[in-house]
């Protein structure tokens, strides 16, 4: 649909400064002004709810109560970290959502590299049979019963492996890896193997180094999705001390809005008050790390999407 | 051994010919049978970096595809993978004469549908408009900010959500400024399809845009010139160049967009419904997780999941029929 070389920034340049010599009409200078409105809104729209979920953090419980925290902190207090950050659980389940996320991403990128690459191997035979494999999957899937059924006689259920390897391989990601690949120069390959490198020298030593960009990029993508993964762990995992952290806020929300349903009818009114602050500082916690390293990892995340849809 | 494998590609084709006289009296495919072995010979070490990976694909997506058999056969936790006792379409028809299976599917229908038409054209008309945003750090900023929410656990975004439409949180405080009773918004079946749409929107609408943007560069600056000339006014030139320009883009997302059709939200539904709003709440998804996880009805639940696959699937490959007929872009 669209090639590399078109995705590039630079390509756009010619056409601003044919817009810019025309005089801009009444109509159009409107046009801006409403544009600009609309846009401002959406950032606004975007951000309202974290300013408002931050404010609460650090806002009392009376004053969340008495509905007067909006945008700024009503009653200023840091109690509700101090006892969230005191909750060994919720220290544990951290904890847990870390070495998840880390353990995942390892296989994840071990397994979707190797695969990429063999892909990407446009002489190979049967290559076109390894693509449909992997791409049949982006369309068909057994469901969640099979997939339940099947991991919990794999005997992975309240194991790590019941979060990661049933999502090792993540087919979007394999195709942006595969793109990336073949973007390589063959050149470089056919002289490493002229120097006697075999097919794993190749990819250890000349396409992974040249490579960093997009292994970066898919470490990324697998360690966010990672760490914002909830439903394998809330299926497989019984015990409270296996739960990530995304879990344990699941089980907040569960216990303010009966969303359990079955077994938790009866959340009184102190409790669900209670959760209403312990919320937002969980929720402020979980979502630091990411918040934190977003303005850095962002652009890495659009490349990897836009080098996806060269293969669309 | 096998050192300059790369460097000959055709070589398979180039050794087939030579080797193939000695053996065409004893095989009736000789060619097929001696191009796989002298390309298991050659590219062994690439054939063995796939053997970790295709095991994934065949344990954790094939077999239980395979799995789904258990719709048609009695599955009993602890017992075969594939069932114990052939029960034919037993369950099939079980939740075809059930009224809560039409309800979901009716839920499935009307929630996919409304999240289709709104997060659909959402960012298509963000885009339009980020790019009509001249300076570039002003629609940088616009941009990062608007993709923030799709890096946020959907356990965030409903806790959030939970936040907000709570009763005394920011909507019932803006509802109580202007004088009307606070409303329980996730308690109330009526509520729910507009909270779940918005807020569906408000996740996705930004992250969207990215492909229309990289789109939209593409498109030559000479056409909108040459509209220009024709006397084509800005709205004209967005009608006429912009928007054929990002047909494809579009073509494509629409597909993909039906292909997961059925698959509404399924984790956000799970974490935002409850026994309350479960009439327009519940889709087909949430239900199977319940029947079949919750309740251990795992026959029953697979034959609906069955179902439902198929169901996507079809519509997948119809959409991309289709549009391969009407406008020539597909994908594949």
């Amino acid at each position: 649909m669209v090639t590399i070389s078109e995705l590039r920034p630079g390509r756009k340049a010619p056409a601003p400064p044919a817009r810019v010599r025309i005089k801009p009409s009444r109509g159009y200078r409107v046009f801006q002004v409403v544009n600009a409105v609309i846009l401002i809104g959406v950032v606004v729209a975007t951000l309202y709810p974290f300013v408002n979920i931050l404010a609460q953090s650090f806002s009392s419980e009376s004053a969340i109560r008495q509905g007067s925290v909006n945008l700024i902190p009503h009653g200023f207090n840091l109690t509700t970290y101090k006892t969230v950050m005191k909750d060994s659980t919720f220290w544990t389940n951290y904890r847990n959502t870390v070495e998840y996320t880390v353990v995942a991403t390892f296989i994840s990128m071990v397994l979707t590299t190797c695969y990429a690459y063999v892909l990407s191997k446009h002489h190979l035979k049967g290559r076109s049979v390894l693509i449909g494999i992997a791409v049949f999957t982006m369309f068909f899937n057994g469901g969640l019963i099979p997939n339940y059924v099947l991991v919990s006689q794999l005997g992975l259920r309240n194991t790590l492996w019941a979060i990661v390897l049933p999502n090792a391989i993540n087919v979007f990601n394999l195709l942006v890896m595969k793109a990336f690949f073949e973007s390589l120069p063959g050149e470089l390959e056919e002289a490493a193997a002229v120097d006697g490198l075999t097919t794993y020298g190749i990819l250890w030593r000349i396409v992974l180094p040249l490579s960093k960009a997009v292994i970066a990029t898919m470490i990324l993508f697998y360690a966010v999705s990672f760490w914002n993964s909830w439903f394998s762990a809330f299926l497989y995992m019984d015990r409270s001390d296996l739960f990530p952290v995304t879990v344990y806020l699941r089980n907040l929300i569960a216990g303010a809005t009966g969303a359990g349903g079955m077994n938790e009818g009866t959340s009184s009114d102190t409790s669900l008050q209670v959760a209403a602050s312990i919320q937002a500082v969980t929720v402020v916690l979980t979502v630091i790390p990411i918040l934190s390293i977003y303005p850095f990892i962002q652009k890495y995340f659009v490349s990897g999407v836009m080098l996806g849809a060269v293969k669309g | 051994m096998s050192t300059p494998r790369t460097l000959d590609p055709p070589s398979g084709a180039r050794a087939a010919p030579r080797s193939r006289p000695g053996r065409t009296r004893r095989h009736p495919h000789p060619r097929n049978r001696l191009t796989w072995r002298r390309a298991v010979r050659r590219d062994w070490r690439l054939y063995s970096l796939v053997i970790a990976p295709l095991l994934f694909f065949a344990l954790f997506r094939y077999l239980p595809m395979i799995g789904n058999i258990i719709a048609v056969r009695r599955y009993e936790p602890g017992g075969s993978l594939f069932g114990d006792e052939w029960v034919g379409l037993h369950y099939f028809q079980m939740f075809w004469s059930d009224p809560t299976f039409w309800q979901v599917f009716t839920n499935t229908l009307i929630l996919g549908g409304l999240t289709l038409l709104f997060t659909f054209p959402v960012p298509i008309i963000l885009a339009l408009l980020l790019n009509e945003v001249r300076t570039t750090s002003v629609k940088r900023f616009v941009q990062s900010v608007s993709y923030l929410p799709h890096f946020l656990s959907i356990v965030v975004v409903a806790a959030i959500i939970t936040q907000m439409l709570d009763s005394n949180g920011v909507v019932n405080q803006a509802l109580h400024a202007v004088g009307h009773a606070p409303i329980l918004f996730l308690q109330q079946p009526g509520w729910f399809r507009q909270i779940y749409v918005s807020s569906e929107v408000w996740q996705t609408a930004g992250w969207g845009t990215i492909l229309y943007l990289a789109a939209l560069t593409t498109i030559d600056g000479q056409l909108y010139e040459q509209a220009r000339i024709d006397g084509a006014n800005r709205w004209q030139q967005t009608w006429h160049v912009t928007l054929p320009g990002i047909r494809p883009t579009m073509v494509t997302l629409l597909i993909l967009n039906i292909g997961t059709f059925m698959a509404v939200g399924f984790e956000k539904i799970l974490l935002l419904e409850n026994p309350l709003t479960y009439p327009t709440a519940d889709v087909i998804s949430t239900y199977l997780y319940r029947v079949g996880v919750v309740s251990g009805s795992f026959s029953y639940a697979a034959a609906i999941g069955l179902f439902d696959s198929l169901i996507g699937l079809t519509l997948v490959i119809s959409a991309n029929y289709l549009s391969r007929r009407l406008v020539g872009a597909s994908l594949w």
